[in-house]
């Protein structure tokens, strides 16, 4: 097995997931979207780590998964509020910021 | 990227090894070059494949998927293939850290919300076409093409492979001494950033701000 081929899912997973943050409208849709992208990069970052023999890359996951674990539950809870004032979850409906 | 040579994990030389033997016996009248019946298939191409694929297909059912709660079951999905991936790479902790984080602890939190949340009718959930989700999809094709590019013509060489010593790093007596040696302080402030995040999560689900 190469190199390569990991390196070519992590980019369709990633797109994939940027796709999905860029023409979806549920919040919640969206930020899975997020998570996505989130395990593809982990993915290369696993990928180097064994092919180059170091073990960086995989500490490297590790704190991106409590980074990661943390942002679920800040946005999660962004969401819920999100819903509690405005009743929705669709982000075109959420424009407060925007002007 | 063409000097790197060919890996094969112990198991899947061993593999094709030995089926290399028995079709060279079976067939020592007709051909007697080594090679000529070299299996194509290892296991681990196999297995990389397979869950390519089952990758791929729950990411693109997840982001078509009308309803969250199907969204967040193929997103489930595709974390155990990322698993999958990982231990062929033979991350064998990063592996069970997906499972047990990912698909366990962050998904339930997310099918909570989606619970929570009581979003109603699937007729309020149809999102209508409009001309922004084409450009987006566009733009999104070009970031594709950008980093296909990028790892295929890119002239930066690699160091040669290790891929061998890959089961030896990725165990957790490994991980666990590099984790309470070389990274200490940043897992030490990854507890600040847990507390930042409970305290967060708190103040901004709780009902009133006052």
């Amino acid at each position: 097995m190469e190199l390569q081929p990991y390196l070519y899912l992590s980019a369709i997973t990633f797109v994939i997931g940027v796709v999905g943050v860029l023409s979806r409208r549920n919040a919640i849709i969206v930020f899975m979207s997020i998570e996505l992208m989130l395990n593809s990069v982990n993915l290369t970052l696993v990928a180097f780590s064994a092919f180059l023999g170091d073990v960086t890359g995989q500490m490297l996951v590790f704190f991106a998964m409590t980074v990661a674990a943390a942002e679920a539950a800040i946005g999660l809870a962004i969401i819920i509020s999100m819903f509690r004032n405005k009743q929705t979850v669709n982000i075109d409906d959420i424009n407060i910021l925007k002007w | 990227m063409e000097s790197v040579p060919r890996f094969q994990s112990s198991f899947a030389g061993f593999a094709r090894r030995s089926a290399c033997c028995t079709v060279r016996h079976c067939n020592q009248k007709t051909s007697s070059t080594k090679n000529f019946f070299k299996p194509s298939v290892t296991l681990e191409t196999f297995l990389f494949y397979s869950l390519g694929a089952v990758s791929v297909g729950s990411a693109l059912m997840m982001v078509t998927r009308r309803s969250p709660v199907m969204s967040a079951l193929y997103l489930v999905l595709n974390f155990f293939a990322l698993g999958g991936l990982y231990l062929s790479l033979h991350a064998q902790f990063i592996a069970f850290i997906q499972i047990l984080v990912y698909a366990g602890a962050i998904m339930v939190l997310f099918v909570f919300v989606i619970m929570l949340l009581n979003l109603g009718d699937e007729k309020k959930l149809t999102e209508k076409f409009s001309w922004k989700k084409i450009v987006g999809a566009g733009l999104s094709f070009g970031v594709l093409m950008e980093l296909i590019f990028v790892f295929a013509y890119s002239t930066a060489s690699l160091p040669p492979s290790q891929f061998e010593k890959a089961t030896q790093i990725g165990t957790v007596e490994n991980i666990g001494m590099q984790l309470f040696t070389t990274f200490l302080f940043p897992f030490e402030v990854t507890s600040v950033l847990l507390l930042a995040a409970i305290v967060g999560a708190v103040v901004l689900a709780k009902k009133k701000l006052n």
